[in-house]
């Protein structure tokens, strides 16, 4: 019976990581390039599931081929984000140069703000018929020792993200563009130097993270309500997952998704429910204290002593 | 002149209530004397360290609940918070600071978010200590006259303002004004970096706190969506203060002033009053993009623009 409900929390909990890491991911980038945080990230996720939530309920297009749509339409919109309200503040000289932090913080209440006014704050929510089915191990063998499900929405909303997140891979490690801007996190003077055109770089990464954040927000509808204020929540959850992987890193946002998920679902089994966001930021300040640089860190040692 | 300037200012301040203001105008001026005092608060930390706290609403929620958790579980007069706040947020602040500050620029203001998101949290957990969601109500309001809080807030918001000048005009003024131009030239000079950190945190969480605390007695009712709110709280604190002017006197002061009634006027307004997030958010996009420094700070700027502006009439 333990052994079953820890294995149940395990589950849930590592189906939650594997989307937690792919908003991580968004963020994580736009931070490698950028140097500067995204603190509107929950938001644009709020308007990619948004765009799902209509989409379903207008013309019925299910959530997960929504991710066909939201991503570009979030890739638009984070362009022009990045070339009409970043690239001008990154110019103006002023005292504090986190400027550009807060600058997010506006566009995110600006975000928040249109969704209350245009869709009421109602919570709401996609009736996908496949909402609460899920599969059940005793189906499959039937003289399992312990009773396990799993649920299918959460399955495949997971299955979405990986297969999302090895595209992002292939972009990243094998196209030219993906390089150019992997070069551009990496040092941004010796890839100007070579010739790669920094300032689309930044542009494209800015709206390469909001696609895939909206994208996450479509894998999350059919789980999770929605409501016009959601996002602030989810921008610490990036935020947290950005600091345990590792700035810059997106193996260490995956493996930081990863952790964090188990970790929330562990805390909401054996702890309650509440608590749940306290255990995130638990893990946070011990990731600060403990392991500054994040997992990445960890790999990097790894592969230095070899 | 300049020297008698805040003295000015605050004599203007204390004969107000003698104008005959109605009780929903002098509402809003306690408002606004309780929120410059934030800023203040926040600008010496911010403004002057370069410490950019998005959680504010730590500590004023701290202050906030020592007030009420004194009325609530020891049923004293919630009075006895705005003293005793500054006791506890200066240690909460020293603990708090310990984690934060090995953090620099915008980690450290995100780490300060997640601690004000903790703070909220937990108060919401914590229903032996807090009263949890349903909130403290201070049943027995001391007066009903706003004025005696007009007093109250007003001693305090000259207090923090007079100790923020008096600090930043300091030698510690100073070492701040160092850490924020430059840490590491900062500490590779012989000033210890993290303990003045500390200080200018534990100093700011403070003011900060009796604020809380004095707004739990004017207010009467505080549950953790009210006073550890991160959008009403802190992000309306950091908007305040660039508004009016980072680093500079008076800016949190003008820019309480603007935000208050502005917030005021726009609720009002029917039809936009839903949207004045939206308006607030395209302020401060406004605000950053032609004058990062506030409306102090780039007065000469915004007169010259003004000016500019005449020239084609």
């Amino acid at each position: 019976m333990v052994m079953e409900s820890f294995l149940q929390t395990l589950i849930a909990g590592l189906l939650l990581g594997g989307l937690y890491a792919l908003i991580g991911i968004g963020m994580t980038l736009i931070m490698g390039v950028m140097k500067i945080i995204n603190l509107a990230h929950g938001e644009l996720m709020m308007v990619g599931m948004y765009v799902a939530f209509w989409m379903f309920t207008l013309i019925g297009v299910d959530p997960y081929l929504s991710v066909f749509i939201a991503s570009p339409v979030l890739f638009f919109l984070g362009i022009f984000i990045q070339k009409y309200l970043i690239n001008p503040v990154l110019k103006v000289d002023s005292i504090l140069p986190e400027n550009q932090v807060i600058l997010t913080v506006g566009v995110g209440m600006v975000l928040a703000n249109l969704a209350t006014i245009f869709f009421k704050s109602d919570y709401r929510a996609t009736p996908v018929s496949y909402g609460t089915s899920a599969w059940y191990l005793s189906d499959y063998w039937k003289t399992a020792p312990i009773e396990l499900s799993l649920s299918v929405p959460w399955t495949v909303s997971f299955v979405f993200a990986v297969a999302i997140t090895l595209a992002l891979w292939f972009f990243l490690s094998k196209t030219d563009s993906g390089k150019s801007i992997r070069a551009t996190a990496q040092d941004l003077d010796a890839a100007l130097l070579m010739g790669v055109n920094v300032k689309l770089m930044r542009v494209v990464t800015f709206g390469l993270g909001s696609a895939l954040v909206g994208a996450a927000g479509c894998l999350f509808i059919p789980i999770y309500y929605l409501y016009p204020s959601l996002g602030g929540q989810f921008t610490l959850i990036a935020f947290v997952i950005t600091i345990l992987g590792g700035l810059g890193s997106t193996i260490g946002a995956i493996i930081g998704g990863l952790i964090l998920g188990i970790f929330e679902s562990m805390t909401a089994t054996y702890i309650g429910m509440g608590w749940a966001p306290v255990g995130r930021f638990l893990i946070f300040v011990a990731a600060l204290i403990f392991l500054p640089g994040g997992v990445a860190s960890l790999l990097k040692k790894k592969r230095v002593g070899k | 002149m300049k020297k008698y300037f805040p003295l000015i200012v605050l004599a203007l301040l204390a004969i107000l209530p003698m104008i005959g203001l109605s009780s929903y105008m002098l509402h809003m001026i306690v408002l606004v004397i309780m929120w410059s005092a934030v800023g203040m608060a926040w600008n010496l930390l911010a403004g002057y360290c370069g410490q950019v706290s998005f959680g504010h609403a730590a500590y004023f929620g701290v202050g906030a609940y020592t007030s009420g958790i004194l009325y609530y579980q020891f049923k004293l007069s919630p009075w006895w918070g705005v003293p005793l706040s500054i006791v506890v947020v200066i240690i909460f602040s020293f603990l708090l600071g310990f984690i934060v500050l090995r953090l620099r620029g915008p980690f450290f203001g995100l780490a300060t978010l997640a601690m004000g998101e903790v703070m909220r949290v937990s108060a919401e957990n914590m229903n032996w200590l807090t009263g949890g969601n349903l909130g403290i109500l201070i049943q027995e309001r001391t007066w009903v006259n706003k004025t005696y809080y007009y007093y109250i807030i007003l001693a305090i918001a000259a207090a923090t303002f007079f100790i923020v000048k008096y600090l930043v005009e300091s030698k510690l003024g100073y070492y701040f004004v160092a850490i924020r131009e430059d840490q590491d030239a900062a500490e590779s000079l012989g000033i210890d970096t993290t303990w003045y950190k500390t200080i200018a945190l534990c100093i700011s969480g403070a003011l900060t706190g009796i604020a809380g605390a004095f707004y739990t007695n004017y207010m009467g009712y505080i549950d953790p969506h009210v006073v550890f709110a991160l959008h009403d709280v802190s992000i309306v604190t950091i908007m305040i203060v660039m508004v009016g002017g980072v680093a500079t006197f008076w800016g949190p002061f003008v820019g309480a002033i603007i935000m208050v009634f502005l917030a005021e006027l726009v609720r009002s307004i029917p039809g936009l009053g839903v949207a004045h997030q939206t308006f607030f958010g395209v302020l401060l996009i406004v605000i950053i993009i032609f004058l990062p420094n506030g409306i102090v700070g780039d007065f000469q700027k915004l007169k010259r623009l003004l000016k500019f502006g005449g020239a084609f009439k």
